[in-house]
């Protein structure tokens, strides 16, 4: 694997968008080429070497491609965006839509992330080691499709909106969530173990939710059936089982209806 | 001489009443029949001493300086030109023939374009966009509606004429008995005025009308009997109650307002709320509306949707497409977050109505700003220039849309003070303005040499005293 670093060496006014920041842009390209891969703020179009100092040699395919992103990307929208395959390693903060639509591959950000990170996400594995803000693993405005496959951990602590309209995949979030997890649902796991205000599987039709610590206001359309010994990210432990929402359509399979499963941690 | 004009449209709330009689003489208005106390206000306003009536530029003492409609136009024209990134957001109070020029001017500028829906029903555009918007028009909730439920709004005090043109008082073709033959279902963490005239009342806790919506649509779904004894405050025996209430109408409306889509959750609130219209749809006929604020904030909804294919929060910048994504294009996040170069209010006031803290951060940020107003509102004041406009329904006429999506032809009953533009001049204006200076060589390279913010920015505060 080939390693291309990427040092931010001058701050945009506004913010800058750099959805050419992949693997597979990067891929097959000398650094000069790299450089003038073209990042906007607002309507005005720059090189990317007029921001930042390019350095390494990207592999000749994705998947042998790596690019560490070094000095304070907190201003930089998009990056990783559609990615396919290779890895993203950021050691800063970064702003909105990380690693949103990914495909595949590998994106860590070693600091906290805004919100719609990993929106749409399809598949590979991303990782914030901070917190992230509203909007992680969501589907985009009116869209039902959501996050259909990859992992998306959060080490820190969530907004709102999370994995909402979610059709597959993983979302694990360590630290505390706000309000709106699994919200209209469709399928996928979601992870939270710190506590979350409410609106845990609202309008969900189907999937699996994971509460490991406190739910301050419970669904009405959410009821309890049992208890069940659960592996939930390597560790196992018993949990109350509720199925719903109630409230919402739930498809037939089979003369059985299919529900949401929330599983709450005794 | 004395004239009475009669079928006239009030450019106030999202009512948008087409009732009214104006009497005038001389140009100027005497008296205002038909409307309410807010409604008569603004014919009022037009005639009132004060008005201003050139453009003005703002000094580095902070006084102003009246200067011609040509150097209005040009520094408006230089300042998009030259940004980045401009906002140009309001439009509450304006027409649809001035949004569209707008739009037009907005795209050559590669400018967001946002309305005032972006802090009001924004959130609401947002559900639609996931659920659908099964609604009707006022004329059917009128002739047709037996069961009216208020959520989240309070038009005895927003929308004065509302509940008696449509909601609760009229009689219809299938509405004979008026108020009598309707149930009024109102639900509210306050005890509104609006409250008052329910047959019921839910007094929701604040912030959960989304459980309750729930808890709702578990009866719809059959699942009565698994309710909680309470949801979000209210007795599971009321919520039975209401239920039945709900499925023995014939046709069912619900009006909602901003408590739905400004408390948390906003747009699920409203799309939980759209869901439950499709589960009463299994019972009865059912139908939902926005209770719109402005008389043509739905306007821009609809103008721009046929232009840009998105009602609000609209990023041009990239010339090639529109992108739209409420949270990062919207007003208040883009000033939260210093994410605008330039600023114009048209047709609102952001001043008054945007989070402090974020006003703060275009108007105190040295932000170059153009406010577009008939009246000196608070964004006015701190602006680099504003430019007076005539008054739509009053000065000028033109097309806007009541909160139904209906186009209500609006209609000028006095001539425009001082021969001001109205809106939709005032953009043409700035467009062709723009392609003379494109002509000349001016480009955007975001340097700011053509529209250097003024040094002494003076808080709000201190102007006023
Ligand atoms: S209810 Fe609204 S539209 Fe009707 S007169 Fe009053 S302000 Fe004007």
């Amino acid at each position: 694997m080939n390693t291309i670093t990427i040092t931010l060496a001058k701050q945009a006014q506004l913010y800058l968008e750099a959805d050419l920041i992949t693997p597979d842009q990067f891929a097959g390209k000398s650094t000069a080429e790299i450089g003038a891969i073209e990042i906007s703020e607002g309507k005005i179009r720059y090189p990317l070497a007029s921001f930042a100092k390019i350095e390494g040699a990207a592999g000749p395919t994705p998947e042998e491609t790596r690019i560490v992103l070094n000095g304070d990307w907190s201003r930089v929208k998009r990056i990783g965006q559609q990615m396919s395959a290779g890895e993203i390693i950021i050691n800063s903060n970064v702003d909105m839509y990380t690693g949103g639509w990914m495909k595949g591959g590998k994106i860590t950000v070693n600091g906290n992330a805004d919100s719609f990170t990993g929106i749409a996400m399809a598949g590979g594995e991303l990782t914030i080691k901070g917190n992230c803000q509203n909007h992680v693993g969501s589907a985009y405005r009116g869209d039902w499709r959501g996050m259909t496959g990859g992992v998306l951990r959060v080490m820190g602590n969530v907004g709102n909106d999370i994995g909402t309209f979610m059709r597959g995949g993983t979302i694990i979030v360590e630290g505390d969530a706000f309000i709106h997890v699994h919200t209209h649902g469709e399928g996928g796991t979601i992870i939270v173990k710190g506590n979350v205000e409410g609106r845990v599987g609202g309008q969900s039709v189907k999937g699996d939710v994971f509460v490991n610590g406190k739910i301050d206001y419970m669904m009405p359309g959410f009821k309890y059936v049992d208890d069940v010994t659960k592996e939930v990210d390597g560790v196992s432990a018993v949990y109350a089982h509720y199925i719903g929402d109630l409230g919402e359509r739930h498809p037939d399979v089979k003369g059985q209806k299919i529900f949401t499963n929330l599983y709450l941690k005794k | 001489m004395k004239e009475v004009i009669k079928h006239v449209a009030c450019p106030y709330c999202g009512a948008c009443c087409d009732d009214l009689e104006i009497t005038v003489e001389d140009d100027k208005i005497i008296e205002v029949k038909n409307a309410c106390i807010i409604g008569t206000e603004i014919y009022h306003h037009a005639s009132r001493e004060g008005r201003v009536g050139s453009p003005r530029r703002r000094q580095p003492d902070g006084t102003y300086k009246d200067i011609t409609y040509d150097e209005a136009i040009d520094f408006t024209a230089k300042m998009l030109i030259k940004a980045k990134k401009p906002l140009i957001y309001g439009f509450g109070s304006t027409n649809c023939e001035g949004m569209a020029a707008a739009g037009r001017v907005a795209e050559d500028a590669g400018a967001v374009l946002d309305n005032c829906a972006s802090i009001c029903h924004g959130s609401s555009f947002l559900a639609i966009f996931d659920t659908g918007y099964p609604s009707c028009t006022l004329g059917e909730v009128k002739n047709r509606a037996d069961v009216v439920i208020y959520w989240g709004s309070n038009p005895a005090h927003a929308h004065p004429r509302h509940m008696s043109r449509y909601g609760i008082f009229p009689r219809g073709y299938f509405t004979g008995k008026g108020a009598r033959g309707r149930k009024v279902i109102v639900v509210d963490p306050r005890y509104t005025d609006t409250a008052r005239c329910a047959d019921h009342f839910l007094q929701v806790a604040q912030g959960h009308d989304y459980d309750l919506f729930d808890a709702f649509r578990m009866v719809m779904h059959g699942y009565a009997a698994d309710l909680p004894d309470v949801v979000a405050g209210i007795p599971k025996e009321k919520i039975l109650e209401v239920c039945d209430v709900i499925k023995a109408g014939r046709y069912v409306h619900i009006f909602f307002g901003m408590g739905l889509c400004h408390s948390d959750g906003r747009n699920h609130n409203v799309d939980i709320a759209i869901n439950l219209v499709r589960d009463i749809n299994e019972f009865t006929k059912c139908t939902i509306m926005a209770m719109r604020g402005h008389y043509n904030i739905a306007g821009p909804g609809i103008v721009w949707a046929w232009q840009f294919g998105f009602p609000y929060c609209i990023d041009l910048t990239k010339g090639s497409h529109a992108h739209m994504n409420p949270g990062e294009t919207s007003s208040v996040d883009l000033a939260n977050r210093g994410e605008i170069d330039a600023f114009i209010n048209i047709g609102t006031d952001a001043g008054a109505h945007f989070p402090i803290r974020s006003f703060e951060k275009i108007g105190g940020a040295g932000i170059p700003m153009v406010t577009i107003d008939p009246s000196v509102n608070m964004a006015a004041t701190v602006s680099d220039v504003h430019i007076p406009v005539a008054i739509v329904g009053v000065e000028t006429g033109g097309i806007c849309y009541r909160m139904d999506n209906v186009p209500i032809q609006y209609r000028a009953v006095i001539k425009p003070f001082n021969g001001i533009l109205t809106d939709e001049e005032l953009f043409d204006k700035i467009y062709e303005r723009m392609q003379e200076l494109k002509m000349a060589g001016i480009e955007s390279d975001g340097s700011w040499e053509y529209a250097a913010p003024l040094a002494d920015v003076r808080p709000v505060k201190e102007a006023y005293e």
